[in-house]
């Protein structure tokens, strides 16, 4: 029953400088629909990790932001999307610690932490679309397992 | 007068709106001087509105007599391209907008225009059309220019501001015999905290520190890679013999890190600068006394 709204923005992901462009939206925007400081802290920072994934593994690409509504509450959704190499191996790219950069390897396991839904769309040579969700009051039945 | 007949007679429209510009300059300086984007600038004097009105139509008219009225690379706007640049720069500083100052730039075109009409009024409707087209095209090619330089100012102003936040950005702070702080504000990427890096270990030599506090009260997100470089700091200050501490850790930024499954175990936290002030204090074997509850004269 949660109806999905139309894109409401496209940032596109081509620097460091559009990184800061990235979190500063999302913080606003989860601030504006009432997330907790500890919930936008989250969600800005796992953003923060995936926007960085998408510029430095994906070559640069844009995000999506989607405000949604599912009856109660309102939630955010964020798809990062960029037509590079693409992820070969999912399990392994989610694994912390391993890293196909020089970064620590949390980037893209530690955002799924961060977030209540978590989805990732990747074939080698299509490209990547990592989407996150989470909702100002986090609904049970969609709650992961960690 | 014989002169604008004969210029009537030959000579490309630009050619002609040139001369036009070289005949008429006093008339349109006085008619620019009235307008809202001198008069808003120049407020001193109206003789000064008038001076820096005539710099543009002699620029102006270089320029057409070359026949290159599209061209903002022209090198007659050469002359007059920083004076324009601190006049739309004037604008924007009292709060004008990009369009707005576009707006007032092509107000300069109708009494331009309307005086070149009127100046032709012996020739042939087709030669008034054209010449006019080209005193159009002409101010057009100036309001490009015009934002142009107001554009190229602006990102100017960004790369210097990028370059002074680097520099001004990470302050090292005495606090204490062998006591030193790094206040840590705004985005920590690659290029800020390897400044941030250089200047703690250069100061942790200079006051010969052997407690180094990174607070990072002012980091709003602390990511993998901003912890990353927080540890690599770390580690590079324990080699030059300092050992680090990372303070001002707010709750949400803690869960965050809990979360995202950074391990910073090896690292010495605390939630405030004060806190780690006295945590080195202590193990330094310093403390403070606070002389009212001791009952005694100050220290």
């Amino acid at each position: 029953m949660q109806t999905v709204g139309c894109v409401d923005a496209r940032l596109p992901i081509h620097s460091d400088m559009d990184l800061v462009w990235v979190r500063q939206h999302v913080r606003q925007t989860a601030a504006q629909l009432g997330f907790g400081l500890v919930e936008q802290t989250k969600l800005v920072t796992a953003a923060s990790e995936l926007a960085r994934n998408t510029l430095v593994h994906g070559g640069g690409g844009e995000v999506e932001a989607t405000v949604l509504r599912n009856g109660h509450a309102p939630g955010l959704r964020l798809a990062f999307i960029d037509e590079g190499p693409g992820i070969a191996d999912l399990e392994r790219a989610l694994s912390d610690g391993y890293t196909s950069g020089d970064g620590l390897g949390m980037g893209l396991g530690g955002a799924r932490r961060l977030v209540h839904e978590f989805a990732v769309d990747s074939s080698p040579g299509n490209g990547t679309t990592v989407t996150v969700t989470s909702w100002t009051v986090r609904p049970p039945r969609h709650r992961e397992e960690h | 007068m014989p002169e604008h007949e004969t210029a009537g007679q030959h000579g490309s429209p630009a050619r002609e709106v040139g001369d036009f510009l070289r005949r008429r300059r006093e008339q349109v300086a006085q008619r620019w001087a009235d307008t809202p984007l001198f008069r808003t600038v120049f407020t001193v004097s109206r003789d000064e509105a008038v001076e820096a009105g005539k710099a543009v139509i002699e620029a102006l008219a270089a320029v057409a007599s070359a026949g290159r009225v599209e061209d903002t690379e022209a090198d007659g706007f050469t002359v007059v391209r920083e004076q324009l640049t601190r006049t739309a720069a004037a604008r924007s500083r009292a709060g004008a907008g990009s369009a707005q100052v576009s707006n007032e730039v092509d107000a300069l075109r109708p009494p331009v225009v309307d005086l070149l009409v009127a100046d032709l009024s012996q020739s042939s409707a087709e030669h008034v059309r054209e010449c006019a087209t080209a005193a159009t095209v002409l101010m057009g090619t100036l309001r490009l220019v015009v934002m142009e330089s107001a554009l190229n100012e602006g990102r100017a102003l960004i790369d210097r501001q990028r370059m002074e936040l680097l520099e001004t950005a990470t302050p090292v702070i005495k606090l204490w015999d062998g006591i030193v702080a790094v206040p840590l504000i705004g985005t920590l990427d690659s290029a800020r905290s390897q400044v941030v890096m250089e200047t703690l270990l250069e100061s942790v030599v200079d006051q010969h520190a052997r407690f180094a506090i990174l607070d990072i009260t002012g980091v709003p997100t602390v990511d993998s890679l901003v912890a990353q470089h927080l540890m690599k700091t770390v580690a590079a200050a324990r080699l030059m013999g300092a050992e680090c501490i990372v303070s001002g850790i707010r709750p949400a930024i803690a869960q965050t890190i809990v979360h995202l499954g950074l391990d910073l175990g090896t690292v010495v936290t605390r939630a405030s600068l004060a806190d780690a002030l006295a945590y080195a204090l202590d193990q330094q074997g310093s403390g403070i006394v606070d002389p009212v509850s001791r009952g005694a004269v100050a220290r």
